[in-house]
């Protein structure tokens, strides 16, 4: 194991992390049951292994702050605060669900914490957020917006065309974007390695000049320190900036991802050394403030919040047929 | 009222718009230094400075995008798209996330974004730069695609897009900018989704859009001298789409000829024909006919070129057909 950044977060925030992480995964590991139980439908990208990324990230921004996401988007919903009993009904395709159970798990939203979506098409919501990170300057505002996308969408022009346009408007500090590549080593099931003619994604945006880093994405610690110097240097400058969190994802692509003939159970093993949660419960294991009890405590927690929000979603009813025509115009 | 060209309608509703609110801003390439390649954005890099009128690099996917992020964040971007062939690149922009993320956020977002320029054919462009999409566009919910064929609608439906909250497929003519006419003074509007009777006619309904408005009308002109009065009708937006003057006039003349540039498969005029056999079938007294572009590519050769798109002489015979 590597050896752990020295803790510079307070031990009270360290636990709500905890907290936070267990109940994600438990969250996730459910949506997975729900899935194979005809629950939830379609395609569902739990980001199991990958918590630490959006946690550490949306620990550094102001409520104001906006964000944009791919499909795997229930965590970073979740850790913004959004109801969990809201997200999993959205699964649920529910009229209580975040988009009244008109977007599912692809498309998790909640405006009103600034969390301006997810998006099915890989690549494809990047363009969007250089955009609104344009828009948040002209308005005057030193609000930032940070736009989460995978490994995979680095070889979509809609990336390279979105961060030449961040480049160019980031000169001008009209371009508080901060661009967090989740690498999660599989585009599906096609490798880094094997989709990327310059593995490295971070130096990437060189070709951009748009200043970047990889760090480690399995320590939320870690996370969260680039992330608080990264965004407070977006928010002063206007200028982007790439961050490539080196992570992993435990479970398969989709749910449909069974076999997953593109990797060995040695790697995910050895990653699992690495398990975010297993990483900060060992903080907090040294810092004197988890136990065995506490932890299970926390779990049991996690667990009941976890079928609160599943009782949510049963109990909300389908949206109602009137629902279908609404939400297609605004005019 | 004023007489002016279709461009300086555009351009005046831009300038208009843009004084009334701060929230409007143009992207595209080539509209600012350069001054827009049609001219329609004339002056405006000087009058409203780089933050409000962006020159792009040749980019499409990426500042179509990015002007639906700015449009989820409450302003009113306007994208000038060189001509609309240079669209497809931003297809995936448009389609996917511009027409559908009001309705999988389950309403939490707008996106008040107008995309425009340049529709159809141009003289020996060839085939990737001489096409019409509207019917493209057309088919998907949560766009508005209109398209004008006057300086007054120009100006009345620019207008009506720049104030709405959803995004405007608003296809201009190349053929057209230089064509003037009469335009209303003040805050004038042309609601979307409303047809008009351009020119009245008893005999035969006679449908038509953007540059065949015109070829309409001529061939209406050359048609009277057989003592035959049509009725022009000009839809002005597809979608939504006025089948209700459509079928009011149908049921009074008996006979319909649609009109549309673009290839016949799936296109507009099919659209309206079918609407008419639903709203008026037991008044036809003969089949509806449709004049379209021919099924192929463009070619580039002139007479050839000639032989693709619909013409006066093509509309007058279809309107002679549907008479016999």
């Amino acid at each position: 194991m590597q050896h752990l950044q020295p803790v510079t977060v307070p031990v009270d925030t360290l636990l709500e992390w905890y907290r936070t992480l267990v109940f994600c995964r438990r969250f996730e590991e459910q949506t997975e049951r729900s899935f194979r139980r005809g629950k939830i439908g379609g395609y569902l990208h739990v980001a199991i292994g990958q918590e630490a990324v959006p946690l550490g990230f949306l620990s550094t921004t102001r409520p104001d702050d906006v964000f944009f996401v791919s499909y795997r988007d229930h965590v970073h919903t979740l850790v913004r605060g959004t109801d969990p009993g809201a997200v999993m009904a959205e699964l649920y395709g529910k009229l209580g669900g975040t988009c009244k159970g008109k977007g599912g798990s692809m498309h998790l939203f909640d405006v009103a914490r600034g969390n301006y979506g997810g998006y099915g098409i890989v690549g494809g919501h990047i363009p969007l957020a250089v955009g609104a990170a344009y828009a948040l300057r002209y308005q005057g505002t030193d609000r930032v917006c940070l736009c989460f996308f995978g490994d995979g969408a680095m070889n979509s022009g809609a990336l390279h065309e979105a961060a030449n346009l961040a480049g160019l408007w980031g000169r001008e500090g009209m371009c508080p974007v901060v661009f967090v590549v989740e690498n999660n080593r599989y585009g599906m099931g096609t490798s880094v390695e094997r989709a990327s003619a310059v593995p490295e994604l971070a130096r990437r945006f060189d070709a951009y000049d748009i200043p970047n880093e990889r760090c480690d994405g399995m320590d939320v610690v870690t996370v969260y320190e680039v992330a608080r110097r990264v965004v407070d240097q977006v928010r002063r400058t206007g200028r982007p900036y790439a961050v490539e969190t080196l992570t992993y994802r435990f479970s398969g692509h989709g749910a449909a991802d069974l076999f997953q003939p593109y990797r060995d159970k040695q790697e995910v093993e050895r990653w699992r050394q690495r398990d975010p949660i297993l990483l900060l419960e060992k903080r907090l294991r040294e810092a004197g403030v988890l136990d065995d009890r506490t932890a299970q405590e926390v779990a049991s927690w996690a667990d009941r919040r976890v079928q609160e929000a599943v009782a949510f979603a049963e109990a909300s009813p389908e949206p109602p047929p009137e629902e279908l025509y609404r939400d297609v115009y605004g005019s | 009222m004023a007489e002016m060209t279709y461009r300086e309608a555009l351009r005046s509703t831009l300038v208009e718009e843009m004084d009334r609110d701060p929230r409007v801003l143009l992207l595209g390439e080539d509209i600012g230094v350069y001054q827009g390649t049609f001219r329609v954005t004339e002056g405006l890099l000087e009058r409203y400075g780089p933050k409000r009128v962006i020159d792009t690099p040749i980019s499409e996917l990426g500042f179509i995008g990015a002007a639906i992020g700015m449009a989820l964040l409450g302003l009113r971007p306007v994208v000038e798209v060189m001509t609309w062939n240079f669209s497809l690149p931003a297809a995936d922009q448009i389609l996917q996330n511009a027409a559908k993320v009001r309705y999988f956020s389950g309403g939490q977002v707008s996106v008040p974004l107008v995309i425009r320029g340049p529709n159809g054919a141009g003289v020996q462009l060839s085939a990737q730069h001489s096409q019409s999409l509207e019917s493209f566009y057309g088919h998907f919910p949560g766009l508005r695609v209109v398209t004008p064929a006057t300086p007054a609608d120009a100006k009345g439906l620019l207008r009506t897009a720049l104030r709405g909250q959803d995004p405007v497929i608003f296809l201009e003519h190349a053929a057209l900018y230089g064509v003037k006419g009469p335009v209303p003074e003040g805050d004038y509007t042309v609601p979307f989704g409303k047809a008009a009777v351009v020119r009245p006619g008893r005999h035969v309904t006679v449908v038509a859009y953007s540059r065949m408005l015109h070829l309409a009308l001529a061939a209406a002109d050359e048609l009277v001298r057989e003592g035959v009065e049509c009725e022009v009708l000009d839809l002005r937006s597809l979608r939504p789409l006025d089948m209700d003057t459509v079928a009011e006039s149908v049921r009074r003349t008996h006979r319909a000829v649609v009109v549309q540039e673009q290839w016949p498969l799936f296109g507009a005029a099919a659209e309206v024909a079918a609407g008419i056999y639903e709203r008026c079938f037991d008044e036809l007294d003969a089949p509806v006919e449709r004049v379209t572009g021919a099924d192929v590519p463009a070619p580039y050769a002139r007479n050839l070129e000639k032989l693709t798109f619909p013409d006066e002489e093509r509309i007058a015979q279809a309107v002679r057909r549907v008479l016999q």
